[in-house]
């Protein structure tokens, strides 16, 4: 079969920056297996859907649907979306249609390659609505590189209702290179459902990142977890706002961990709020330089403090 | 061999700087290949600062370290770890996001397999199948935190490994597996096994022992002849109260 990347690569020069973002993003080597759609610079480059597995796209405005048939096991779906050009920006609609009993993994994320002066950007606005008993993993990481003065602008939106005994697992991963994110989310879980949020996030330079989560418990025995971590370093900022909101007998646990470095500034806000006598939430945050007993701990290991202070930081952010 | 020489280290004690408070008053001792030296004494007595200079995490302002021929007095930590000196700290910091296995992978140079991971953790006691994949951070109690810092210090195999109160915060189970664990190591490797500590146990199975008081070397000698005399250093009249 021939292979995706080397697909796209045919249409136009510059496939090394579309298939190292595609690697950075979505961790494809070449074809992914099973359901995927790639959209690179405002239009879909490749598309495959699956017996389990449909996209279609819509037709009242950019993006697309997802439907996953109820009782599809083992099965994933990457969306990547990819952007070389200078000076587009995108607003992209994606809904997610999970059946019940299904155990899926979907990739998404966004990477986007800017050498030139205008602001590349894309706004993904993303729907998840997950049926009963189903497992769905969601990865979703964000990447900018390229040496030109134009901004990479990246604001994802997700809804997601999380269907009775479910679980919504979901990574959210900024590695690097976004000037710009307002990153918000709201999720409602019914009964016995779960959702948990890992969010890695790193800022540098100038950049800015607000991350703004809201999880509402509305079923018995609901759980929720968000575990926000985040490095800020040069003169970027960063603002976390996750809420917890507990409507019945239900439990959630906040945490965030950041850590900053140079002229950064961190504002950290985690907020739980109990509707119910029997809502059970906790949260902590922390925020603070490296250690430097830890530097030197690393340093009678055999690093130099360069290489320990490099450990720390990505092994924060794994 | 490990040889110091006149190593001496101060702090101000007044605000002017103009006096000194000698932490280390010019210590001169050799430590031969492959001995089990317990370095003992009272609480501020200069024991952990003695430890921290030969690592190269205090910088004496006067005297000599040597290391098999090899002058280390001004190297940094980095290079006097690769020159085989490891240290177990007496308050081990947390890693959050760090797992045991990183740890002990970044401390061996090199990833380790569950199976080498799990012979360093059985040494001080700790179970690799609970243990491996936990952050080394909070969520793990004093005791564990400490046996993971050894269990670190011993993947590193360094030719000189140093301890500092390693039975610190250690329950009176797992200490008897470490007093074992030191023992294995020196009758097993050729290293020099240099540990700080107050318990007779450890002080018991050295092959010497040596006493830091007032920032100098009190004495030193064999277990049999030390132990004794540790009763009248702890019961040195304070002059304060005179």
């Amino acid at each position: 079969m021939e292979k995706i990347i080397d697909k796209i690569e045919k249409k136009e020069t510059g496939g090394d920056i579309r298939s190292g973002l595609l690697e950075k993003i979505a961790d494809l080597h070449g074809t992914p297996q099973g359901a995927y759609n790639i959209r690179e610079n405002g239009k879909a480059a490749a598309r495959q859907n699956t017996d389990e597995i449909t996209i279609e796209t819509k037709e009242d405005k950019p993006g697309i649907n997802i439907i996953i048939k109820s009782g599809t096991k083992n099965k994933s779906v990457h969306i990547p979306v990819i952007i070389t050009k200078t000076g587009i920006t995108e607003m992209v609609y994606n809904d997610f249609i999970i059946g019940d009993n299904c155990d899926v993994l979907i990739v998404a994320g966004c990477g986007i390659h800017n050498s030139g002066d205008e602001a590349s950007a894309h706004d993904g606005v993303h729907h998840l609505e997950v049926g009963k008993n189903s497992k769905v993993r969601y990865i979703e990481k964000h990447y900018g590189e390229g040496g030109g003065s134009g901004e990479r602008i990246m604001n994802p939106e997700m809804t997601a209702h999380v269907g009775e005994n479910s679980t919504l697992d979901i990574e959210s991963v900024q590695i690097g290179g976004i000037d710009s994110t307002n990153r918000k989310t709201v999720i409602t879980a019914d009964e016995g459902a779960e959702v948990v949020i890992a969010e890695r996030i790193m800022s540098d330079g100038h950049q800015n990142v607000v991350s703004d989560t809201e999880i509402v418990l509305n079923g018995r025995d609901s759980k929720a977890r968000i575990n926000s971590r985040s490095v800020a370093k040069g003169e970027s900022t960063q603002l976390f706002y996750p809420r917890l909101i507990g409507n019945t007998d239900c439990f959630g646990h906040v945490q965030c961990d950041s850590i900053i470095m140079d002229n950064a500034k961190i504002r950290s806000i985690p907020e739980i709020c109990a509707n119910s006598v029997d809502a059970r939430l906790i949260h902590e945050a922390a925020i603070g330089k490296i250690a430097g007993d830890q530097i030197l701990k690393l340093m009678t290991l055999g690093l130099t403090a360069e290489e320990a202070e490099e450990k720390i930081l990505s092994g924060l952010l794994k | 061999m490990l040889r110091l020489t006149d190593v001496t280290f101060s702090v101000p004690s007044n605000e002017s700087g103009t006096e000194r408070n000698f932490i280390l008053n010019k210590i001169s001792l050799d430590i031969e290949d492959g001995r089990y030296i317990v370095v003992t004494g009272p609480n501020g007595g200069g024991k952990t600062t003695l430890a921290k200079a030969i690592m190269g995490i205090v910088k004496p302002e006067s005297g000599k370290i040597i290391l098999d021929g090899l002058d280390i007095t001004n190297l940094g930590v980095t290079e006097r770890s690769e020159a085989g000196i490891s240290y177990g700290f007496q308050q081990p910091p947390r890693f959050k996001g760090m797992t045991v296995r990183d740890l002990l992978s970044i401390a061996a140079n090199k990833k380790l397999k569950k199976e080498e991971c799990c012979k360093y953790l059985t040494k001080v006691g700790l179970c690799a199948e609970e243990y491996l994949n936990r952050e080394v951070d909070t969520s793990l109690s004093g005791g564990e935190v400490k046996r993971i810092e050894i269990a670190t210090v011993l993947a590193r195999g360094s030719k000189v490994m140093i301890f500092d109160e390693p039975e610190a915060g250690i329950d009176l189970w797992s200490f008897h597996r470490l007093t074992k664990t030191f023992r294995e190591i020196h009758e097993t490797t050729g290293c020099t096994l240099i540990i700080i500590s107050h318990q007779e146990r450890i002080i018991s199975q050295a092959d010497e022992v040596l006493l830091i008081a007032d920032g100098k070397l009190e004495k030193r000698g064999r277990p049999e002849e030390i132990l004794p005399s540790i009763d009248a250093v702890f019961e040195k009249p304070c002059l304060a109260n005179e």
